[in-house]
């Protein structure tokens, strides 16, 4: 039987994971770490902290600004230098605090060592209050809060809890290593998610081209389902390699063969969508007390001399890690934040790490260079490749001239930005580029709208208060 | 032969009759009847359907004005206080004039002020640099520098400028129809009364970081510091969000804070003469000395009256 993929779109890029050989190595702490306040989606985090005040490694710097949102805690003992806005890798102001780093203390009750806590309490209240006050957000690049996406609306169950091992960019290898390295501690996490969400069964889904983690993996879930019967339920599934099979959607599609709606939720299909290495956090979160402070990156690309897996801690500058990991070389021509299809280009090297950096990739000018740009000859490559089932070029047409309602008519808003249309294209044309503004606006409309709505709403329910 | 051609012709014309009477009716049962001034109003717009008054076209703002009671909230920038006039007569309103509006680009950020700190190889639209990243240079406000303002312009009033890399607006063509406010995703380009004889100062700068962060990004931003706001005698600027902006109802055109400003963010164009500005912060400072010398007069007089 062939393997399992999502039905409709995808492309093959080459998987170029240069770096899969290289153990995750724990970076060496930077003088100063800015940690940014808008580092999930949803409101900004509030600070707590005055500039002056002494904090410890692990302690709660800032709450959430609202429902969706997270705790921030501070990643790096030493004393709050300023807060305010600090440019980001886009180079837009966010809110941010800055720390110098002296020493390495941490706060107390966080369990700093080595040995892997197995049994976890049935206290289900208490395993959210600590996933709650870790901060801890999908590290899938989304960056939603896990707390959020554990609590179902009421009315809707979760039926199958799914655990993102695809790691379906190219180039990106930190995924791969945890789950040959940590692989328990990402078991412990999965049944522990899997016992909050109330589900009996749960599936760690990894492509192909990840043999090693796949007989890995399957060797520690035996291994753990005969130690406890809470680990009994998780199956590892070997996906077949296809571009983007980590998108939320197609791998509920690909596992579970149920297509989320239009302007849905996974939960509406009664599924909850997991990466592992948010897995490993909760792990960290629950069983050791320890907030979610630092996360792993893939340091790579064809023109650095040495690949590096590594463990940074949160609001490291990117120059800092890429000087670490052996400086840039003088064909460097572009850094991206995460990986080659996704990712977003760092406009300023300067700017921090945040919870979602899942790999800083340099690429030369050779490899930047975008194709000449043609004229659409309608062959369709586009719609074949898009994974959500749009018509990418007729979007493009739309989007240029500015056609809101047609855009919308032709569900703009669910483009994922996956980029198979661009890598697709015959043309060259920047389908991606011009369609994200076409999507931004019709958001832009629905939102409106519903605010609209809204409104009406509330003055016709005055009379009747 | 002749019969033939004979009842062809009677044929053809009897169906043409009968089909002209069927027209008619049809004609008659689904007639819509429209208010005649909506076409005499369409005849005295500009037809550029530019979209500037609000309505898709010179016909739908020309229905609209119909419908109304009157004329306000419907005008032709296009037009202007000519047209309104005219359509004001056919529709029997009151003449309500506007000062005459033109584009302001709020930025000063040339390739000499503002340094370039990376490269942008993508698409080369505002729209899609902006919907990327905060741009090029070390502002994340000033122009984005693609041209989707000139783009947007229907009346070829902007064009880039090659020297400084940002776009110049034409007065004489420009209809302040407002398609390039709404084209700018950074929202520098204000339409702002043209002034007499076109006289008129703004502040050349949207950037709403702290002074220092704007200074070091752009050698020509308003860094907020607050000394225009002083300086103007008239309260004509405010100051929000570390940035002045100049209410052209209030301001005189005295050009003091022109002077003043230490970065040359605010510009006043089309003056006779150029700035003198030694002479104009001599005069500032000579006003100063006398309000401060009578400030300390009305002290020690009341210092007096107390002893006394």
């Amino acid at each position: 039987m062939s393997k399992r993929t999502f039905s409709i779109g995808g492309i093959h890029p080459h998987d170029n994971k240069i770096s899969r050989e290289c153990p995750i190595e724990i970076l060496p702490l930077p003088p100063v770490v800015y940690v940014s306040m808008s580092q999930h989606i949803g409101a900004p985090a509030k600070p707590v902290v005055a500039v002056g005040d002494k904090v410890k490694a692990g302690q709660v710097i800032a709450e959430p600004g609202g429902f969706v949102s997270a705790f921030i805690h501070s990643p790096v003992s030493g004393t709050v230098k300023s807060i305010g806005p600090v440019k980001d890798l886009a180079g837009n102001g966010q809110n941010t605090v800055e720390i110098a780093v002296e020493g390495d203390e941490w706060v107390e009750g966080v369990d700093l060592s080595g040995d892997i806590v197995r049994d976890f309490p049935d206290d289900n209240a208490a395993i959210m209050d600590k996933i709650r006050l870790g901060g801890i957000v999908g590290l899938g690049g989304a960056t939603f809060p896990t707390q959020v996406k554990l609590s179902p609306p009421p009315g809707k169950k979760c039926e199958m809890l799914i655990i993102n091992g695809c790691e379906c960019e190219p180039y990106l290898t930190c995924n791969y290593r945890y789950m040959l390295e940590r692989a328990e501690q990402v078991v412990i996490g999965t049944a522990i998610i899997k016992q909050v969400l109330g589900v009996d069964k749960a599936t760690i889904a990894i492509e192909d081209n990840k043999p090693e983690d796949i007989a890995h993996m399957e060797e520690v879930v035996r291994t753990l389902a005969a130690h406890s019967p809470k680990y009994a339920g998780i199956t590892v599934l070997a996906m077949q390699t296809k571009y983007p099979e980590g998108g939320e959607k197609q791998l509920i599609d690909a596992v579970m063969h149920r297509q989320v709606p239009s302007g849905g939720l996974p939960i509406d299909v009664g599924a909850v969508v997991q990466n592992v290495a948010t897995a490993f956090a909760v792990y960290e979160a629950v069983q050791k007390n320890k907030p979610l402070v630092s996360n792993t990156m893939t340091v790579t690309g064809n023109c650095l001399p040495v690949q590096h897996n590594c463990e940074v801690r949160i609001g490291t500058p990117i120059s800092f890690v890429l000087e670490r990991c052996g400086g840039l070389p003088d064909s460097a021509a572009k850094v991206i934040s995460g990986g080659p299809m996704m990712g977003k280009a760092v406009s300023n090297l300067d700017a921090a790490t945040v919870k979602g950096t899942s790999g800083l990739l340099v690429l030369t000018e050779e490899q930047t260079r975008r194709m000449p740009e043609t004229h659409c000859i309608r062959c369709g490559k586009c719609s074949d490749a898009c994974p959500m089932g749009l018509e990418p070029f007729l979007l493009f047409r739309f989007t240029k001239a500015g056609m809101s309602d047609e855009l919308e008519a032709n569900a703009a808003q669910d483009c994922i930005e996956c980029g198979c249309c661009l890598y697709s294209c015959p043309a060259g044309l920047p389908l991606l580029d011009i369609i994200r503004t076409g999507k931004q606006q019709v958001m832009g409309i629905i939102k409106a709208r519903a605010a609209a709505a809204k409104a009406a709403a509330a003055v016709a329910g005055q009379p009747a208060k | 032969m002749s019969t033939t051609v004979i009842w062809t012709i009677a044929i053809i014309s009897i169906l043409g009759m009968i089909l002209a009477f069927v027209l008619w009716l049809i004609a008659e049962k689904f007639k819509v009847i429209e208010d005649p001034r909506i076409d005499e109003v369409e005849k005295v717009m500009p037809g550029a359907n530019c979209g500037g008054c609000g309505f898709a076209g010179c016909r739908a703002f020309a229905e609209a004005a119909v419908k109304a009671t009157d004329l306000e909230g419907n005008y032709c920038p296009v037009g202007g206080n000519d047209v309104m006039a005219r359509v004001a007569s056919i529709l029997g309103y009151e003449v309500k004039a506007k000062a005459p509006t033109v584009a302001v680009v709020r930025c000063n950020g040339s390739c000499s002020n503002r340094q370039t700190v990376n490269v942008y190889d993508g698409v080369k639209t505002c729209k899609v640099k902006a919907s990327l990243y905060s741009g090029d240079t070390g502002c994340s406000f000033g122009c984005l520098g693609c041209g989707d303002c000139v783009a947007a312009c229907k009346f070829g009033a902007l064009s880039m400028d090659p020297a400084t890399g940002l776009p110049v607006v034409d007065e004489e063509k420009c209809t302040a129809c407002g398609a390039c406010v709404k084209a700018c995703p950074k929202q520098i380009i204000e339409i702002r009364n043209k002034g007499p004889r076109g006289m008129r100062m703004f502040v050349s700068c949207v950037n709403k970081d702290k002074g220092p962060s704007a200074r070091k990004a752009c050698a020509a931003a308003c860094i907020g510091c607050g000394i225009c706001a002083k300086t103007c005698t008239h309260d004509a600027i405010v100051l929000e969000n570390n940035v002045a902006w100049i209410d052209p109802a209030k301001c005189m055109l005295c050009r003091e804070c022109e002077a003043m400003c230490p970065t040359g963010a605010i510009h006043g164009v089309n003056f006779p003469k150029p700035l003198d500005k030694e002479a104009v912060k001599a005069r500032i400072a000579e006003r100063n000395k006398k309000a401060r010398e009578a400030a300390a007069a009305a002290v020690t007089k009341e210092n007096k009256g107390e002893t006394v």
